[in-house]
């Protein structure tokens, strides 16, 4: 995309502020609108976006600007670093039950990528010594469960199916299924639904409820724009979700959804999806990813240095 | 109250619809004031419909304000509405059925937006408007892509042609293409594998399949249409203008309407390159297809979901 960065834009607009002193509230209003717009134009929801360049305002007005760095610069690394604590500043993991198997259940709308996710997690896990097994429990989705078989087969990680059986019987007897074969992680992968989908909503509450994950956790597509925060918010409130999975960032989605779900949530963004292989799924960074939404690698590394 | 709770809190704002904000301002500002306007942008930006093209709405409306043609608040939604039909309206194409079948309809988009699913509903339409039908699997990548395709394609009671689980995809549409001439098909659908824009060599891909259509009806294809999913955001206009850049594209189908996002972000597709919506989705069973109908659209905007 033919964005200019927002480095960029702050450098032009910091153009004629001489010297280096205090900043002034009209120098940061100025600058605050070109972030303003970055952030929208990132998809960062506009009401997370409203609160943060309050806060990023609060800060920068009255501040010393460091010896090292430009105004636009200084502007740049407070907007960094908020955006970064609002992601939450650590990498988070998948919490191992001490009594096994632990149960983790994925959820989220139509085609944000639960069924590659489930193999990418059953993979990673697998790498790590654990013994998982996939349940199809998406009945509703043409050829859903061949897809998961397809993906049980490539990996060598065998699949729970009974089926168009109710979903909910599914999974308890995949867990049943899972302690009779010994295996010590269940992925269960869910059909796609709208979170105002009051009957489908209901069906994972009783999963839930059911079998008691230890991990559910929401998959999100990178690309989602203003509507995330709504989505976040129905799954959160209705099943109390314990983290996400962002998707398909290996390409050139802002990625904004993830600020705002995590805003709304508080629940930490657990893993990237980077593609369509099952190998494709790396531990998230809250910093890389503000730099993503800010679309500025390099400047904010030599900011660091500085 | 944490960050969070309080960032909830505020988010409830935005949950609203569209009307109950505007109705809100319209009761909460006797005359038009600059802070009206402000809420008015933000209810346009939480709808996807992005910074430069709000930014040109909202010109609009201040002109439309200093020219008298908005006198009060209540002038303000029809207005809107009307300047958002207008500007989707600005190219609008006819169905593209050839006299001489059969019509080749390729089906292109990022990963998971729904298009397997649109060629069943669309597969479905047309054989119930008496067309002779048949689809192509060209997604040989995705598991279970094919077997997918072909439920659809009994749901919607029509032919298919597929060949095995990671062949080539230009040679399923070379086959396809052929076939419908032979056996006097009116249109032939080509579903292709989700593919994100910036991956040269998937896009690559793409080009190859157009061309080896083309070798065999020139025209070909008649319609290439760009499946985007409306819960995206303005990441939607860098998959149309890099689509567009390999193959020609003729529309637009947005599907998932029958969530809560809006889609908003075609506004901006459609004023920045004037590529028309003609379907919508609005469900996962057969029949949630509709045309796509701007003044519905516009009046949706600002309708409770
Ligand atoms: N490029 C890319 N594609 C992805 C990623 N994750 C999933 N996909 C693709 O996205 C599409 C949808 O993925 P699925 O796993 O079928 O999504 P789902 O959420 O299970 O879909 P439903 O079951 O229909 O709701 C497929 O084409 C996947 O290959 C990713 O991280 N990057
Ligand atoms: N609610 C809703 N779901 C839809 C709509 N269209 C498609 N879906 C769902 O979205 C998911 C993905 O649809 P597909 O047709 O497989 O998408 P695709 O673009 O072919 O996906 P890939 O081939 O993996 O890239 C499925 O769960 C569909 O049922 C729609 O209009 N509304
Ligand atoms: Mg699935
Ligand atoms: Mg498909």
């Amino acid at each position: 995309m033919v964005f200019e960065s927002l480095a960029d834009k702050l450098q032009q607009t910091f153009k004629k502020l001489r010297g280096k002193g205090k900043l002034s509230e009209s120098d940061v209003a100025e600058a605050l609108k070109e972030v303003r717009m970055a952030l929208l134009e990132a998809d960062v929801n506009f009401k997370v976006v409203k609160d943060l360049v309050a806060k990023i305002k609060e800060r920068a007005i009255g501040q010393e600007v460091l010896e090292s760095l430009t105004p636009a610069q200084h502007v740049v690394k407070i907007v960094n670093e908020e955006l970064t604590n609002l992601m939450g500043g650590t990498q988070s993991r998948i919490a191992i039950a001490s009594r096994p198997p632990t149960v983790i259940m994925l959820v989220g709308l139509q085609g944000a990528g639960k069924t590659t996710t489930a193999g990418k997690l059953a993979n990673l896990l697998k790498r790590q010594g654990k013994r998982p097994l996939m349940v199809a429990a998406d009945v509703y989705r043409p050829a859903a469960i061949k897809q998961l078989e397809v993906l049980g087969e490539q990996l060598e990680i065998p699949i729970f199916t009974m089926g168009q059986d109710n979903p909910v019987n599914i999974a308890k007897k995949a867990v049943d299924q899972a302690l009779m074969m010994a295996r010590d992680i269940v992925i269960i992968d869910t059909a796609g639904r709208l979170h105002i989908n009051e009957e489908l909503m209901n069906e994972l509450k009783s999963i839930k409820q059911t079998v008691k994950p230890h991990e559910i956790l929401l998959v999100v597509d990178a690309m989602t724009g203003q509507d995330a925060v709504n989505v976040a918010e129905s799954f959160n409130n209705d099943l109390g979700i314990d983290g996400i999975i962002l998707t398909k960032l290996d390409g050139d989605a802002r990625g904004g959804a993830a600020l705002s779900i995590k805003a709304v949530t508080g629940q930490p963004i657990k893993f990237a999806g980077m593609g369509e292989k099952l190998d494709a799924l790396e531990q998230f960074h809250p910093d890389r990813m503000a730099s993503r939404i800010l679309g500025m690698g390099d400047v904010l590394s030599l900011i660091e240095k500085a | 109250m944490g960050f969070f709770d309080k960032l909830k809190a505020g988010l409830e704002k935005t949950r609203k619809s569209f009307t109950e904000k505007i109705e809100q301002l319209v009761i909460g500002y006797a005359t038009i004031e600059d802070e009206l306007l402000d809420d008015l942008e933000a209810v346009l930006l939480s709808a996807d419909v992005g910074v430069p093209t709000t930014t040109k709405l909202m010109t609009e409306i201040r002109n439309g304000i200093r020219n008298k043609q908005i006198n009060s608040p209540d002038d303000l939604k029809p207005f809107l509405q009307d300047k958002i039909n207008t500007m989707l309206l600005c190219k609008h194409h006819a169905e593209p059925i050839e006299n001489d079948p059969p019509t080749v309809i390729l089906i292109v988009g990022v990963n998971g937006v729904g298009k397997t699913t649109t060629i069943g509903k669309l597969a479905n339409y047309y054989h119930e408007s008496g067309k002779k039908v048949l689809i192509a699997a060209a997604d040989t990548f995705r598991a279970a892509a094919i077997d997918q395709l072909e439920i659809w394609g009994q749901r919607a009671g029509t032919e298919i042609i597929k060949h095995a689980e990671g062949s080539d995809p230009a040679a399923v549409a070379f086959d396809a293409v052929q076939a419908a001439k032979a056996r006097k098909i009116d249109i032939v659908m080509i579903d292709t594998a989700g593919r994100l824009h910036t991956k040269a060599n998937l896009m690559e891909e793409l080009k190859k399949i157009n061309r080896v259509i083309a070798k065999e009806i020139p025209a070909a294809p008649h319609e290439t249409l760009l499946v985007l999913d409306a819960t995206t955001g303005q990441n939607a206009i860098s998959q149309a203008k890099l689509f567009g850049d390999v193959v020609a594209l003729t529309g637009v189908v947005l599907t998932k309407l029958d969530g809560t996002a809006k889609g908003g972000v075609v506004i901006a597709i459609n004023n920045e390159l004037s590529l028309p919506v003609k379907w919508i989705g609005v469900g996962e069973g057969v029949n949630d297809l509709r045309p796509f109908a701007a003044a519905e659209f516009a009046a949706a905007l600002f309708s409770d979901k």
